[in-house]
């Protein structure tokens, strides 16, 4: 960056705050008593208890993944604490009930979860460290027949559509850190749509951790049944905290047949300060099973952490199923990112779409890791992929690891990167019409991002593009 | 309004202009004609702040402050104007967006109160037909697939939302038919007021038959070799450059 | 992999190890620097083993049948190979200089060099070794690095016979250079080693054709490896025309490093062996060198294909074009993998990678991995990949226009290929290339 660019100043992680709760939290370690503990409090029926061991004994068999183009210091499993949970939750007959204080905590987030300023036509699952705090809007849902609440919650009220989605798209044996997960998982947010039911308003859960030196380990589950149609928002944010903390989560879908599914996520946990000390490290699993001529998007949106792993897929099973992946990834000062997606085609005629758009500034290392595979049966199929990267400064890093796996010949895929510095004349371009260095970036940033964007439901777009602006800030000087 | 003095620049370790003095009161026109690599263009650029050239000597004074200390947002925000030879294409980001961040930018500094989509909206429709630009141009990115013909009016467009008090026009006619030659000309016209001025640099005379200078300058070598009134340019037409180089 | 595997690759690991130790025995007359690079390549050979595909560089390509294998060391002079056999699968001219080595061992009998000129420096490694120059001595194993690197280091470790090459400052070799690597019937079971050390010095230029060809339809291994050392200013092509026997296995990595401003070319053109491998390696060590990837391969039957490129921007202001097209019938398996680095010092980087492949079996299969790894911010980086097959509405445009289905596939294919073979610049040898390519396309299935 030239040095007419004047260096801008970090603005403070907004969402940095600790909320002073009295939690009910477990020693730190791991082992089986652990888990048994885990579901003892969750009042768990046997055969979640028996998943959740096999579970832990097959991660204990396992290693930790090292392929990420990720560095960190060795994490210490035994060190951290599996369960925290604000003690005044309790089974609640009304959000009224909720703690104020968490009830404060969410509105500083900018999310309300009382009912007389809900926003407008989005329903909100609040989960506090371990455990879900509230779900918004359940009686208009319940209308609808649209099920969705705590994970917790689930287990007890749906006890077989639980049973036959669990595990169904992400295996506890699937990778280490979904076993883990599988073992430990605390709570998470759960949502089934009817047959043909199409979900009147978004679904969001807000994710939250608060307790330091603890896991967050929360599993989504989405059912999509026959011709049903879903759009499920993501959003996480954590304290600043001088050491890291791990965040496991996996995200299951089943989109059934004729069935949509849109989940978008904007990720900004913390990410560390700007010498990469604390932040969380974001190792989350996301996959979804897409039946015949149902449809799969994953939209991300990925500001924060100081390491991301991850990689949402599509197992594209069903004839003329559709998945698609639209991704933003913006590091900064030391972040890391390692994510992209698999497009998995097993139906006939199922089509693709990847775009990625991977931005790198400060000492920022982002990679973009991708898998194409269209297995012999999945004839007549389509895959587009375009990633493209941008580097803003000279210490960052912008790497590209797509894997294209072709085994038939009526298939055709199509994959384009590029990767090149921040335009200096269109920065000077919006210079030269009033616009300041910092205004200049994100213009042009967000430009580069925009069909990405587009994917976003509106709130969540406006969101992103602030959250990206943001993030950028002391990223030239 | 501006006043240039004794101006050397150079690019990277290569002198460009190597003392250029120059004085535009408001309501005038001038013209910078000149051949090739003469520094035409740098002097443009260099004018609005481009970092790739380094001002080596000399003074440039735009509405009696030091331009040369201004940051190139700050000289746009004051009403420095320079309509690019090169249009530069920003994808993913509409016309309109663009243009109304600039607008703000420029109201925000002179202590207006920025205006929402709507109003700018209704702002731009009376600008676009100034420039015979379709409105859906508006909701394209920032020059990205555009013709040259329509770059070099989206420039003028601009031109026209801004207002500036001192508009650089950089070869604004390369490239152009004679029918959007006359628009862009046109246009510039119809944005002349007593108390702006503008400088057109151009390598041919054929803009100046639209846009009627007040003084021609030649410049060649890093250097104004003559300068005159419009009749210069209808000279230089017929007689090329090397009659003005070899004079000097 | 199952225990099978295991079992017999310790038979053969100690196999190589024992072959080792006696050639180590009987051949004393090597100079130590030459004993000491064997014994290390060997020790890294035996720690390595060869690559499962658990190693990602290796991925998509299982050299089981070949770990499993034991090969042997082929036997000296029981060459029969004739000339006109060799020169006609070897696509070049009869009037170039040529080396031809028959199963691995030089034939002075077939070779003929002189149309190199006599500042152009050309030896067996054997006579340099008997002359001794510096230059070998320096040169030799210092590109190839074989930590990991298992086939490099097996290469090093059994390092015979081979051809050393120096152009010295501002000479311009008048013809290309012919190597011919011939495998003829008496290679069956044993491995070949090849080794090419070329040193190009200061505003010179060489282009080299190195042939692997077969007179027969033995199993055997070719374990090829070339150092291309290139100075400021210089210039250098290298066409690799691989035509192995269809039961042969081929692996051959190509290592060049440039200074400033020099220029490196490489062309690898694959249709032989069962299963085969190339690797291109360049390092742009020098401000504004410029290096030029391009391969095309065409296979069929039960074949597998890969190549890996590596393009190392280390110096700034330099620039990487890469171009590989695949066509790939029947049940073949074609695998590109292909890697820019960028370094931080490697500002204003321009590089661009493209490979596509054609399909045109319902059974053919192909991985792409192409990757860019980017630490400099002032660069510009592309890279794009397509599989697919022929585009039907060309074909129906040209059947409606009379041509016949198979002709019409026969000229599409073609015109896949063409764009790539434009890049050989030896007119000769791209008409030669094209006449291979386009027997294969109209079904005159010849390797």
């Amino acid at each position: 960056m030239g040095s007419s660019i004047e260096t801008l100043v970090n603005r403070e992680y907004q969402y940095g705050f600790v909320t002073e709760i009295e939690a009910d939290t477990i020693a730190p370690g791991l082992n089986e008593d652990v888990i048994r503990l885990i579901s003892s409090k969750k009042n768990e029926p046997e055969w979640l208890l028996d998943w959740r061991l096999k579970a832990f004994r097959r991660w204990q068999t396992m290693t930790e993944p090292h392929w990420p183009n990720v560095k960190y210091n060795p994490i210490n499993y035994q060190a951290a604490r599996y369960y925290s949970a604000p003690k005044s939750v309790k089974p609640l007959q009304s959000l009224d009930e909720v703690d104020p204080e968490l009830l404060a905590t969410y509105k500083k987030l900018g999310i309300s979860l009382t009912e007389q300023k809900l926003l407008a036509g989005v329903a909100v699952d609040a989960i506090f460290d371990s455990v879900s705090v509230g779900t918004t809007m359940k009686d208009e849902l319940a209308k609808h027949g649209v099920v969705f609440c705590s994970f917790t919650e689930a287990v007890h009220n749906y006890p077989e559509l639980i049973q036959k989605y669990l595990g169904s798209v992400v295996p506890y044996s699937d990778n280490f850190f979904a076993a883990l997960n599988s073992a430990v998982f605390s709570d998470g947010s759960f949502c089934y749509v009817p047959k043909g039911v199409r979900c009147p308003i978004e679904l969001s859960t807000y994710f939250r951790i608060n307790a330091a030196e603890t896991g967050q380990f929360e599993r989504t589950l989405i059912v999509a049944d026959e011709g049903a149609y879903v759009s499920y928002l993501e959003g996480c944010t954590a304290p600043k905290r001088s050491t890291n903390q791990l965040h496991a989560a996996v995200v299951e879908l089943v989109a059934l047949d004729n069935a949509q599914i849109k989940y978008s996520t904007v990720q900004n946990w913390y990410a560390g300060d700007k010498d990469g000390v604390g932040g969380i490290y974001n190792f989350v699993t996301k996959r979804g099973k897409a039946h015949t001529n149902s449809k799969i998007s994953w939209t991300q949106v990925e500001t924060g952490s100081a390491i991301t792993w991850k990689y949402p897929s599509v197992i594209l099973q069903g004839d003329n199923s559709t998945g698609e992946f639209y991704s933003v990834a913006l590091v900064n000062n030391k972040q890391q990112a390692d994510t992209g997606t698999k497009m998995i085609h097993i139906g006939k005629n199922t089509k693709s779409t990847i775009i990625s758009k991977g931005i790198s500034a400060g000492e920022g290392q982002n990679s973009y890791r991708g898998r194409v595979q269209m297995l012999p049966k999945a004839t007549g199929s389509r895959n587009y992929t375009q990633c493209d990267s941008m580097l803003i400064g000279n210490k960052c890093g912008a790497h590209t690891f797509p894997y294209i796996e072709i085994a038939n010949d009526s298939s055709t895929t199509e994959h384009e990167a590029s990767t090149s510095k921040i335009g200096e004349d269109q920065i000077f371009y919006c210079k030269a019409r009033g616009l300041n260095a910092e205004h200049a970036i994100s213009l042009i940033v967000s430009g580069f991002c925009r069909e990405v964007f587009k994917e976003l439901p509106m709130e969540f777009a406006l969101e992103a593009q602030q959250l990206l602006g943001i993030s950028l800030e002391g990223s030239v000087g | 309004m501006l006043s240039i003095s004794a101006l050397h620049a150079n690019a990277g370790d290569k002198p460009i202009l190597k003392g250029i003095s120059l004085t535009v009161n408001p309501g005038e026109v001038h013209a910078i004609m000149g051949p090739n690599g003469s520094g035409k263009s740098t002097l443009a650029q260099v004018i609005a702040g481009h970092p790739g050239y380094e001002v080596t000597g000399g003074s440039i004074t735009y509405m009696n402050q030091d331009l040369l200390e201004l940051d190139p947002e700050e000289r746009a925000q004051q009403g420095v104007f320079l309509a690019f030879q090169y249009p530069v294409e920003i994808p993913g980001v509409t016309n309109a967006y663009f243009l109304r961040s600039a607008y703000n930018e420029i109201r925000k500094a002179k202590g207006e109160e920025e205006v929402d989509p709507m109003e700018f909206l209704d702002l731009m429709e009376k600008k676009l037909k100034l420039v015979d630009m379709d409105p859906a141009m508006l909701h394209r990115s920032v020059n990205a697939g555009f013709s040259g013909g329509e770059k070099k009016r989206n420039e003028i467009l601009q031109m026209a939302v801004l207002e500036p008090k001192l508009a650089i026009l950089d070869e604004t006619d390369s490239g152009l038919d004679i029918d959007a030659l006359r628009i862009v000309a046109d246009g510039v016209n119809a944005l002349k007021r007593p108390d702006n001025a503008t400088i057109v640099v151009t390598h041919y005379q054929r803009l100046l038959n639209y846009i009627v200078p007040d003084f021609v300058h030649v410049l060649a070598g890093g250097k104004i070799v003559k300068s005159g009134g419009k009749e210069l340019a209808l000279e230089l037409e017929q007689r090329g450059y090397e009659w003005v180089m070899d004079a000097a | 992999m199952g225990d099978g595997r295991g079992v017999s690759m310790q038979t053969s690991m100690q196999t190589y190890t024992d072959a080792f130790a006696a050639a180590s025995a009987s051949g004393g007359s090597a100079p130590a620097w030459l004993t000491g690079l064997r014994r290390r390549a060997h020790d890294e050979f035996v720690a390595t083993g060869f690559p499962t595909t658990r190693n990602e560089d290796w991925h998509f390509t299982s050299v089981t049948p070949i770990a499993e294998r034991t090969f042997k060391t082929p036997k000296v002079g029981t060459g029969a190979a004739s000339v006109t056999d060799a020169l006609a699968l070897a696509a070049g001219e009869s009037g170039w200089p040529r080396a031809v080595f028959v199963n691995g061992r030089f034939d002075s009998a077939l070779s003929a060099l002189g149309a190199l000129g006599k500042d152009i420096r050309v030896a067996t490694l054997p006579d340099a070794l008997t002359e001794g120059p510096d230059w070998v001595a320096n040169h030799l194993g210092s590109l190839a690095a074989f930590d990991k690197q298992a086939f490099t280091a097996f290469n090093t470790a059994f390092v015979n016979d081979g051809l050393v090459v120096r152009v010295p400052k501002n000479v311009k070799a008048p013809a290309p250079l012919h190597i011919i690597h011939v495998a003829d019937a008496s290679a069956a079971g044993c491995v070949i080693h090849p080794r090419l050390l070329v040193v190009v010095d200061a505003n010179a230029e060489l282009a080299i054709v190195e042939s692997f060809v077969s007179t027969g339809s033995a199993e055997y291994l070719t374990n090829a490896v070339a150092e291309v050392r290139i100075g400021e200013g210089a210039r250098v092509h290298h066409y690799k025309v691989q035509r192995e026997s269809a039961e042969a296995f081929h692996v051959g990595t190509l290592q060049a490093h440039q200074s400033r401003g020099s220029l490196f070319h490489s062309f690898s053109y694959a249709t032989g062996a069962a299963l085969s491998r190339t690797n291109i390696y360049t390092k742009l060590a020098g401000e504004g060198a410029e290096a030029r990837l391009n391969g095309l391969y065409l296979v069929d039957g039960t074949q597998h294909v890969d190549h890996q490129t590596f393009v190392e921007h280390i110096a700034p202001n330099c620039s990487s074009r890469e171009l590989y097209k695949g066509i790939l019938d029947g049940a073949s398996h074609g695998v590109f993998n292909g890697k820019v680095f960028v370094d931080p010092e490697a500002q204003k980087t321009d590089g661009k990678q493209t490979n596509h492949a054609l399909l045109l079996s319902p059974q053919a299969r192909v991985d792409t991995k192409p990757q860019l790894e980017i630490f400099a911010d002032d660069v510009k980086c592309t890279h794009g990949a397509t599989v697919g097959r022929l585009d039907a509405i060309a074909l129906f445009y040209m059947k409606s226009r009379g041509i016949g289905a198979d002709a019409a596939r026969a000229l599409l294919t073609y015109a896949f290929a063409a764009e790539v073979l434009e890049t050989v610049e030896i007119d000769s040898l791209k008409d030669a290339l094209e006449a291979i390519a386009f027997q294969r396309f109209t079904n005159q299935v010849q390797r």
